[in-house]
């Protein structure tokens, strides 16, 4: 029944048991997962999750908050090089190099919430998409950070490296474990977070400004936690990711990665917690998966490579990616404006009622 | 000096004075109404009021504090809330989440506390319960127990004002500016506000600030009425000063032959 009793209801994690106990089958099933997937998979998996963090990240700042990022990559960067060189220069444990990484990453994400306070739109997208793009040039000129070459990530060590204290993880399906993990965290408490007082805020500030400004909330702190807390999510994800990947350079963290960050959540649905995930889950898999898969498909994966080895290039269907994408995207945005999130809330709505 | 007062406020726009030399005060829990035509900077006052302009000249005065020049969520923390002349509300919350707004500066939650709220013990679900409960006397007071769930943007017009006021009722102000609560109402939902304004002013203890078009609403409830025509202040005094007024009769009516 719908029936509430209780003004915890509202703002409950589980509504109902049925919820309760299908989260509780969703989290076994992932626990799981591990043991009967190949090891690409779980490679894959990883991705997906951290771009889940990083999603449910930027959802905060453009779904919730109704500002925009193009340099959600810079964040990205210094969470991955953060992580990695406090480690190595420093020793830290994973977790503390993660949080201290991230902590930074928020730090840039509050200095460059400054300027969101007078920037609206695409004067904003400007200003960050200057941040991202300087952030990936700085990293890639200076030696500390391993220049052009990029960086090998170091053994990811629980404890502390070299004392008696020391706990390495290796391989990914290990990694796959401690990322869910982090994972499952940082979405509850980003659902939490929207749930309360500075969700609310957030929201408000998306709506009409002048309105929240006018019932007290304060413009200059909750546009600029707005991105500081964004840029905390991609500073995580990011430092998970180095981890994934093992090996990155400055040009990972590139303009066409935050403008996928983008596309994730526009087409997951803005806004949404569970738009954000859905979204990550879909594009991720797209860009890592769809080419292969294509090409194994009977007559149409033959014919488009020769159509693409004609017109695009002479490695295969590396452009069609990108080209699928663009079209799945513009569809979404025709067809469902509220993105797959929209299509998830029809879908509950069907049940609900079935068989009438 | 005056619970709230407003002393020689100046505005001007470009070569227009929108406000000029404007002072009244207003004694604690009373309705005070400001009338004019369109265009006379009625909605200007309360803009300077709340902080959204800053006037060129003058003071607000509320308990002896000038809250000229403060930022408008300082001005709404020191007791000042306002509804807006053509609704401003979150249009995609939930009723529930735009009165809670209202709440916000009497809440605590952080992002820390916020993000582990976990289990009902926590000190932000504490917090969400206590604020809710709150909440719901307003949903009582205004009639809106149907529509606590729904999107404020599928509501209908009279019901978004009635979510507007509840959500400046929410914040417990000291002093609560009505920018034409009654514009585009029915009868029937007039009568209602009216009584609501005036149960406002009994339970709630606040002094009101009321914008108004409509003569049978304001002549009712008003303790005092400011009557202004171009900025500049007409008369102030009692509805019945104000109905015997000339000027005020000439501003509305244009002047007899």
């Amino acid at each position: 029944m719908d029936m509430k009793r209780d003004y915890y209801e509202d703002v409950e994690l589980f509504k109902s048991g049925t919820i309760l106990v299908w989260t509780v089958v969703l989290l076994i099933f992932l626990f799981t997962l591990a043991i009967y997937l190949p090891s690409y998979n779980i490679y894959l998996l990883n991705i997906i999750m951290v771009n889940v963090i990083l999603a449910v990240g930027l959802n905060i700042l453009v779904g919730y908050t109704g500002q925009i990022s193009l340099g959600h990559a810079g964040f990205f960067a210094i969470g991955a090089y953060g992580t990695s060189l406090i480690m190595i220069h420093l020793h830290f444990p994973f977790i503390a190099a993660l949080i201290i990484a991230a902590l930074i990453a928020a730090i840039f994400g509050f200095i460059i919430g400054l300027p969101a306070l007078r920037l609206e739109g695409p004067y904003l997208a400007i200003a960050t998409l200057g941040f991202g793009l300087t952030i990936m040039h700085i990293i890639g000129r200076w030696d500390i950070f391993g220049g052009r070459m990029g960086i090998t990530a170091p053994p990811l060590d629980l404890g502390i490296s070299g004392s008696s204290m020391s706990w390495v993880i290796q391989g990914d399906v290990k990694i796959y474990y401690l990322i869910l993990i982090i994972t499952v965290l940082m979405v509850i408490g980003a659902r939490n977070m929207m749930k309360t007082r500075v969700g609310r805020a957030f929201m408000s500030i998306r709506d009409d400004d002048i309105a929240a400004e006018v019932m007290g909330v304060n413009l200059t702190i909750y546009k600029t936690m707005s991105f500081a807390v964004s840029a905390f999510y991609a500073g995580v994800a990011g430092g998970l990711y180095g981890f994934v990947v093992g090996f990155f350079d400055p040009f990972t963290f590139n303009l066409i990665l935050s403008i996928l960050f983008l596309v994730m959540i526009t087409v997951g649905g803005l806004g949404s917690i569970m738009g954000a995930i859905m979204g990550a889950i879909l594009i991720t898999y797209l860009q890592y998966d769809l080419l292969k898969n294509v090409e194994n498909l009977p007559y149409v994966g033959g014919l488009l490579m020769t159509v693409s080895k004609k017109w695009f290039t002479v490695i295969g269907l590396a452009n069609f990616s990108s080209i699928a994408l663009g079209l799945i995207m513009i569809a979404i945005v025709i067809f469902e404006p509220l993105g797959m999130f929209g299509i998830w809330i029809r879908i509950k709505k069907y049940w609900k009622t079935w068989p009438f | 000096m005056a619970h709230f007062c407003v002393e020689n406020l100046s505005i001007s726009f470009g070569g227009i004075k929108a406000v000029n030399n404007v002072s009244f005060e207003v004694e604690q829990n009373k309705i005070f109404s400001i009338i004019g035509p369109n265009g006379s900077g009625k909605t200007t006052i309360f803009n300077m009021i709340s902080g959204i302009y800053k006037p060129n000249e003058g003071g607000v005065f509320l308990e002896n504090e000038n809250l000229v020049g403060l930022r408008p969520d300082t001005i709404a923390r020191k007791g000042v809330a306002r509804t807006f002349q053509n609704i401003q509300l979150f249009g995609n919350a939930t009723v529930m989440d735009n009165l809670m707004l209202g709440r916000h500066i009497h809440m605590k939650t952080g992002i820390m506390s916020g993000a582990f709220m976990l289990g009902r013990r926590s000190p932000a679900a504490k917090e969400e319960i206590r604020h809710r409960e709150v909440i719901e006397h307003i949903i009582d007071f205004l009639d809106l127990q149907a529509l606590r769930d729904l999107f404020v943007s599928n509501l209908p017009y009279g019901k978004r004002k009635l979510v507007e006021l509840g959500r400046a009722l929410a914040l417990e102000p000291k002093v609560l500016l009505l920018d034409e609560p009654s514009a585009g109402m029915n009868t029937e939902e007039k009568d209602d506000l009216r009584i609501w304004i005036k149960d406002i002013q009994e339970d709630y203890k606040v002094t009101i600030l009321l914008i108004e078009h409509d003569m049978n609403m304001v002549m009712g409830i008003s303790d005092r009425i400011l009557a202004i025509n171009q900025g500049v202040k007409i008369i102030e005094g009692t509805p019945q000063e104000i109905q015997r007024n000339s000027e005020v009769i000439a501003a509305y009516l244009g002047e007899e032959d």
